[in-house]
This record gives C-alpha cells, structure tokens and sequence, in this order.
C-alpha cells in the first residue's frame, strides 16, 4: 500500500529544520516524510485489529516531526521508520467506525494495566512503552509495528477503540483525539480553582488544541472566566463560541487578565494573575508570557508540545509557579469527584460543539506537501485542522478548494 | 501692528497648505473655488515690562483688596498653578507661573506669611516630573518649598485630604484638596491659553475629586456642550462647572485669581515656518521645510518625538489680571478672544485638521490615539464662537499617523481603554455607563496615579468624551495616513491621502462640497456666522 512514512536520515531533518522557516512546502519536499510502498502491518496478537483509516489529522506533533523540530527527548520513544497519524477515524474489517485513543498502554502492550478499567495513557511508569512485544512508540503514529493514520490501514488494540455514534460525522470524528487532549488540559487546571469563587484561566494561543482546551473549560470546570488570547479573527469567533468570556489577540492578553484578576502591573509580570493559564502555542515566548500573567502558586498547563526553549524562571520560582505537562489524556478525575474517560467527554464535545466545524480542508495522500504546507501555516490561511482524507470518495469529499 | 486672521479663499495660484502629521508635515493641495483656509492672527506684541505687569494685578485687583492686604502673620496661604498640560509647547523660561508665585511669595514674606503650600492643580491629569516642576516654577522656589512637603501635587484620590464645600440646586457636590478648603485664601495661577480654560474651572477642576467631576465630565455633558470655545451659556459644561464656582465662592475660602494670557508666537526656528502663510515663505523657508520633513521622514518615531516636546516656544504674556474670579476672567477671555478671534461666514461641508504631535494630555509623551481623537474633535473642532465650522452632518477629515502606540508610564489605562472598551463601544454615553466605574475604581491605576506619573484611570474616558459634541456633529470622520486597524477601532474612516479622502467623502457630502482648512498652529478660535 502507498503510506507516508517518516524514516530517520538527519540530512533529511536537517534540510526539513531550516527549510521550514523559510516555506513549509519545501520542507516537507526535502524532509524525511515520503510516499512509500509498504506492506500493511501484522496483527501483533488477540485483541488487536485492523484498521481502515477514513481520516487522519495532522497534528502539530506531527509538523514538529516532518519540519525536524521535535526533541531529541523522543529518539528513544519511537521507533523508526513510522507512519504518524494518531487523530483518526476509520473503520474495522467488521465495519465498525471508530476512532482510536492511539497511546499504546499497558493492554495494547501486553502488560497488567496499573488498575483495573485504565486507559491506555493511565499509569505512573513509561517502561511498557518501549518493551513488550511492539517496537517502541509512545503511540500508533510513532510506532514502526503498528503503522499509523496516514496510510490506508493500520493496526490498533481494542483497547484503543471507540465506537463512533452513527449520528457523528467522519469529520466530528477525526476531532475527537484533539479534543481529549484539549479537555485533558482543561482539567488540569482545575486542582488550583478549588475553592475560588470565580476563577480565572487564560488560554495562549486558539489552534485546534487552544480551542478544545476552551470547549473543555466550558463544559467541565464549574464557573471558570475563560479569557483567550487568539491570533486570527477566525480562531477568536471559534473561540467565543466555544464559551470564552474575552477574546483578545496575543499581545493584550496581559492586559486582559490582569483587568479580570484585578491586578497591578508589576514589570512585565502581573502582581496577581490568571489561577491556571494553558499554554497552547508551547514556544519560549508562549510559556514565558504565561508565566508572566499566572498568579503565584497558580498553574501553567503546557499543553503545546515544546521543544528546548529558554525561559527565565526566576519568575516561577518566586511565585511557586506550577509548571505542568499535559500530554494526551486517560482517566480523569472530575470536579465532583467522578472518575471519567477522557474519550468519552470528548466524543460527547465533538457532537455538542459540532467539532466537525473545525476541519478546514482534507488533502489526498499523496497531496501531503500541500496538506503540510496548509497545515503549517493554517491560522495564518483562516483554517484550523487540515486533514488527509482516504475514504474511496475522497475527492466528493475534499475541502480544500473551499479553504 | 500684527496682522488679524483671516479667511483665505483657494484659487488656482494658492500653494498647497501645510498640515500637520503628528510628528511630521505634509503640504496639500485642497480644491480650487471651494476650499478656504483659516488663517490665525499673528502673534500680539507681548507686554513690554511683564514682571512690572503681574505686580500691578496683584496690587489693582479687580473687585478685591490688593493681594498685600488680605496676607497676614498666621494665615494659611493655598497657591495653586495650572499644571503641564499648558502652555503648549512648553514656554521657554522664566515661566509666566514662576515670574507670577515669586511676586506672590515676595509679597507674603513682606506680610510675614510663613505658612505657604504651593499645590499643582493637576485634577486627574499626571503628577508633574521634577524638571517640569522646575521648569514651571523655577529652582528657587522648587528648592525652597518641594524638600518640605510644600510644594506638592493634588490628589484626586486622597479621601483623607480632600473636603467637601456644599453642594449646587442640581446636586453637584463641590469637593476639593482638604489644604485649599482650609486655606484663609486661595492664589490661584492661571495661564489662560484658550477660552474653555480659567475661571471657575481653574478651582472646581484642578483641585477637585474624581467625585466631583464625574458630575459634568460625561459623554452626555460634553454631548450637550455645544461651545467649548465660545458662549458660556452653551456649554452644559461650563454651566455646571459654573454652578459649583458659585458654591466655592459661597461657602469656600476666599479666592484671589491671578489669570494671564499668551500670544500666538508658538515655535521658534527653524521651525517658524509652521507660523508663517504659505506663499509667504521665502526661499529659506520652503528649503527649511523640504530639509525638515526629509529628516522626519527617515527619523525614528520616538527621536523625533523627542525633538518636538524640547522645543520651548517664544510665546509670552500678552495680558495679566487678578482679583475676583468672575470678573477677571471676563477680561482674560476679551484678550484670549483679541488674539484668537478669527471672523469666518458660513459653515463648510469638510473641516480639514492636521493633528500635531502634542495636546494638552500628552506633554512629553505619546499621541496616542485616542488623544488623536481628542485633539481633532475636542479640541480642534471645538475652536469655534456662535456655531461648529462645519455643518451638522457634514465631514472631519484629519491627518496623523495614528500609530497604535502608548507612554506606558503616562497613559496605562489608556492601552486598556483601546483594547476593551473600544472595540465594544465608542459611543461616549454607552461606555461612560458600561466601563467608566471599573477604571475608576482599578487599584492599580488607583496607585499609579496618586504615586508614579500616570493619567487617572478614567482618563481616557474624559479625552474621548471631549470630542462627545464633535463625534455626533460630523456625518464621517476620516483620517488620512493613519494606520488603518486602528483608525477603524476609533470608528472612523482610514484613508491613504487627502484625494482618497475627498473621494471617501464624497458619500456624505456629495461631490463639489465646500472646504474649509483650519490652519493650526496657531491657535484660533473662528467666529462663525
């Protein structure tokens, strides 16, 4: 089958790493991404199953790959050549339509999961990802054995699978993955809002993970002001209809939490702040303002995916700043106690906030140098989530003229 | 004999005119046959012995005892001073205000008055720098009294040094600096630069709480002040602010107001071109202009700015009086009017206005834009007598950069007022209900004011209510060379010349409308009839 593979040649990611600054269609010519022939993956054992991919996002990990961004930190978490595309929907040999929860846990892996009913990014212990029977890879879309989402087929555990309800579009469907991780970030905010009788998150940056992170906000942590710095008017009015309270362009989103946090302007940082502030861009900037504008002992949730950045954090340790990860998702535990899949309250986002609004343009495979042109520099072009779209009827399907 | 202001008619001969571009120039050519510029007077001889001039107000005051006879051992003397807003540009020194406080205080001495404060009447406006202060009063003075704690500036917010003198029939409550209201009698200095400025607004403004001017500092007050410039009877303003002089004069301590105006001579060479009639210019002059603007073309923003705010004007006093408030302002407003009365006929269908680097809340600082509105319709736009120079409906075309640029020490809230309040409203009577209490009661433009040099955080409310009138008058506001997004936030029109602009216009005011060009500097005040 032809699938788009990313092999590890340096000479490639280093072309790819210079080029993409100047023009993100030359970097994905000269990168290590390609259009290969390739046999389908095995099914590595019981319980795992073939998947026919209707579509699959690109995700801005995945442009960190193709662009030669990613950290070094990953070289020993994967497992090369790969196939990446985790955002996916498809189909069973049974004809199940699903999309997949792609982190490759404990069951995927043949492992005891950490406790019974986890999900498969639960657990305190990364070991699992890169033993057991599979290659390494963090999850399907990083992983050589399993294949990914940009190619016809794949292969997933039926613990990574959830059944799409047949009122949801392909195009809600593909949001779905996103949407956890946003609705994860969501949640992470929420140990530092106990107690405050209106608390404040600011969310930096308004892509697909900035936008399901408010979406999240709205639906799953009670009584929050969500405050929004959004680059493009596209992303902005998505963003006020996802329930953000203020919507304001990057550069005054001081301003604006320090008015909603009642702050004084103390240099460049408030006195107070934001109690929780998201971080969706994950460049040395972004964290460094969201530092900036969260009050001592609040919380930055990095949800962008950095890379090495440079940060002072002079800031963060006077103010007891909490620097948080948020990687994907797994079991939640909510505000009111419940214990939830992160998958779940994403799929029923997707439907509520009609996710499907968010996919901008759908690309064939071996289109994919437009696609990631289009992808890198979507906020820019009036887009959010561009997506490779495999179904037979592609081109009845594809938006791209429309973007 | 300095020539009176007049009214130019533009034909085929007439040169393009200049106009102001905030920190820069451009000349334009407006449209033979129905196009007239407003030229001002020239510059008044100014008083020949002006120290010998203040002495003579203070010992011949109008309606009053000679200052010398109300000073007495024991007393509690109050000087107050117009702050940095005035003159513009700043004057060169000695300052009328320190020549007018040293006869003062030489006086007081001579009475045995040692317990002297010197309070700048800022009302919301920022605290003056140490070298504006010196610069307005001089070392002598500043060194005698600032070191202790008798030189100092009002504080609007102060609750524990501001004292309420009664209230007017409409309810006005009159509060004021707790050491004025305690004062056996009150100096205040004035410098008189345009006719909206003294009188009973010296007092109930410049020392005044931010209580107490929220009463007529409204969008629907300035909605209804239909003459900043002119008749006091049709500024809602004026008359509330009048209404409260009547309560100090009443119930307050004695006032002996000292109120002094200047001539035009705003801006020395090279720049004294900007004063001079264009096809007036000389060789030198049309070179000095081509030099100067080629300069500030390739010139940093903020380097030329920078040029500007050092220029000290040669302008000088032209008039002194003091006494009794209400009758020395009368005479204050005839010489203000001798210098600056330009009589115009009709009014025009376009006003162009060049809009300068400076007004009167920008000294040393930024034109911001919302100060860019206020200067074009608060201030320019109101300098008219009986009527607006431009007809109800009718187009304001400005010309400025209108860079989205804030003094992030002088004018914080500003930045907040642009990037929140403008973009939900910009009318003066929907923001002044919705927003104008969450800025007054920030407490960090609270401590910023009353600490750094900042404007009180309501400020920008005030400077847009200013051009309230002016905003409801004009049919479309448009500016020329200004950055387009925020021109479109301040809710007018960006055009990219003055052609596109006419063209532009030509939606409201059809397509042969009548021009008038209010040439500034230097200041006048067209008598419409």
């Amino acid at each position: 089958m032809r699938a788009l593979q990313v092999d590890k040649k340096i000479t490639k990611l280093g072309m790819a790493r210079v080029l993409s600054a100047l023009s993100p269609a030359a970097a994905a010519k000269v990168g290590p991404l390609d259009l290969v022939s390739i046999d389908p993956p095995a099914l590595p054992g019981d319980g795992w199953h073939r998947v026919h991919t209707h579509l699959a996002g690109i995700c801005g990990s995945d442009l960190a790959t193709v662009e030669g961004h990613a950290s070094a930190y990953f070289d020993d978490w994967v497992s090369f050549p790969f196939v990446p595309g985790h955002e996916v929907v498809g189909h069973l040999d049974d004809g199940r339509r699903v999309v997949v929860e792609p982190v490759l846990g404990h069951a995927a892996r043949g492992f005891e999961p950490p406790f019974p009913g986890a999900a498969p990014g639960d657990g305190n212990d990364y070991a699992h990802l890169v033993t057991g029977h599979l290659e390494p890879g963090i999850q399907i879309g990083f992983c050589n054995s399993t294949c990914g989402g940009w190619a016809p087929e794949f292969v997933a555990h039926e613990s990574q699978l959830h059944d799409v309800p047949d009122s949801m579009s392909d195009e809600a469907a593909v949001l779905v993955e996103p949407a956890a991780g946003g609705i994860h970030a969501a949640l992470l905010t929420w140990p530092v809002l106990v107690g405050v009788d209106r608390p404040v998150v600011a969310v930096l940056g308004a892509g697909t993970m900035g936008l399901c992170a408010i979406a999240g906000l709205r639906r799953y942590v009670p009584n929050v002001q969500i405050i929004v710095g959004a680059r493009y008017p596209h992303q902005q009015s998505i963003a006020t209809a996802f329930g953000a309270d203020i919507v304001v362009k990057p550069d005054e989103l001081a301003r604006a939490v320090r008015r909603a946090s009642s702050s004084h302007m103390v240099g460049d940082y408030l006195s107070g702040g934001a109690d929780a502030t998201i971080d969706a861009v994950g460049t040395s900037d972004s964290i460094a303002q969201c530092l900036r504008i969260t009050r001592p002992r609040g919380r930055v949730v990095l949800m962008g995916m950095p890379a090495d950045v440079s940060v002072d954090l002079t800031g963060l340790w006077h103010r007891e700043t909490q620097l948080v990860g948020a990687y994907t998702y797994g079991t939640e535990t909510m505000p009111d106690g419940a214990r939830r899949r992160t998958f779940d309250l994403a799929i029923e986002t997707a439907q509520a906030c009609r996710l499907e609004q968010l996919v901008s343009a759908t690309y064939r495979l071996d289109e994919y140098e437009d696609a990631i042109a289009h992808a890198a520099s979507a906020g820019r072009r009036g887009a959010v989530k561009v997506a490779f779209d495999l179904r037979p009827d592609a081109a009845k399907h594809s938006t791209k003229a429309s973007s | 004999m300095p020539r009176p202001g007049f009214v130019h008619e533009v034909d085929r001969s007439t040169p393009p005119v200049l106009f102001w571009r905030g920190e820069n120039f451009s000349l334009e050519k407006l449209p033979a046959g129905r196009s007239r510029v407003i030229y001002p007077p020239e510059p008044l001889k100014a008083l020949d012995d002006i120290d010998g001039a203040i002495v003579h107000a203070l010992l011949n005051p109008h309606g009053q005892d000679p200052l010398p006879a109300q000073l007495f051992p024991g007393m509690k003397l109050t000087i107050a001073f117009d702050d940095v807003s005035l003159p513009l540009p700043k004057m060169r020194t000695p300052d009328i205000r320190q020549r007018v406080m040293e006869a003062v205080l030489d006086m007081a001495a001579q009475a045995g008055v040692d317990d002297v404060h010197i309070i700048a009447a800022l009302g919301l406006h920022r605290r003056m720098h140490e070298y504006e202060l010196r610069h307005a009063l001089g070392d002598r003075i500043f060194d005698a009294f600032h070191p202790r704690g008798m030189l100092y500036q009002h504080d609007a917010e102060d609750p524990e040094n501001l004292s309420i003198i009664g209230t007017t029939d409409h309810g006005e409550v009159l509060e004021i600096n707790k050491r004025a209201a305690d004062s056996d009698l009150i100096v205040y200095v004035n410098i008189n630069s345009v006719p909206m400025d003294g009188g009973w607004k010296s007092i109930t403004t410049g020392l005044a709480s931010y209580k107490c001017l929220s009463h007529h500092h409204t969008g629907e007050t300035l909605q209804n002040t239909k003459s900043l410039m002119g008749h006091r009877k049709h500024s809602a303003l004026h008359t509330s602010i009048w209404r409260l002089g009547m309560v100090l004069r009443d119930q307050g301590p004695t006032v002996f107001q000292i109120e002094s105006t200047l001539n035009t001579d705003m801006f020395p060479a090279p720049f004294d071109f900007i004063n001079k009639r264009e096809w007036e210019w000389t060789a030198k002059d049309r070179a000095t202009y081509l030099g100067t603007t080629k300069a500030l073309n390739r010139m940093p923003t903020r380097m030329a700015r920078k040029m500007f705010h050092n220029i000290e004007a040669p302008h000088q006093m032209t008039s002194v009086q003091a006494g009794d408030t209400e009758l020395v302002h009368e005479i204050t407003l005839e010489h203000v009017y001798r210098q600056q009365l330009v009589p115009v006929e009709g009014q025009t269908d376009i006003l162009t206005l060049g809009i300068p680097y400076v007004c009167p809340y920008n000294p040393d600082g930024i034109m911001n834009p919302i100060l860019v509105m206020c200067m074009g319709l608060g201030y320019l736009f109101n300098m008219y007598r009986n009527k607006p120079l431009v007809r109800e409906g009718g187009v304001i075309i400005m010309t400025h950069p209108t860079y989205r640029e804030f003094h992030p020490v002088h004018h914080p809230s500003y930045i907040d007022f642009f990037e929140q309040v403008l973009p939900d409203t910009t009318d003066p009577v929907v923001m002044g209900q919705k927003w104008e209490k969450q800025y007054a009661e920030d407490e960090w433009y609270r401590h910023l004011y009353r600490t750094g040099n900042a404007y009180h955080g309501v400020h920008p409310f005030y400077a847009w209510y200013w051009g309230a009138h002016g905003q409801q008058h004009a049919g479309k506001i448009i500016i020329v060379g200004g950055d387009a997004p925020t021109v479109r936030r301040l809710g007018f029109t960006p055009a990219s010349t003055m052609d596109d602009a006419f063209e532009i216009a030509t939606d409201v005011v059809g397509r042969a409308p009548t021009i008038t060009h209010l040439h500034v500097p230097a200041l006048l005040v067209a008598d419409v009839t």
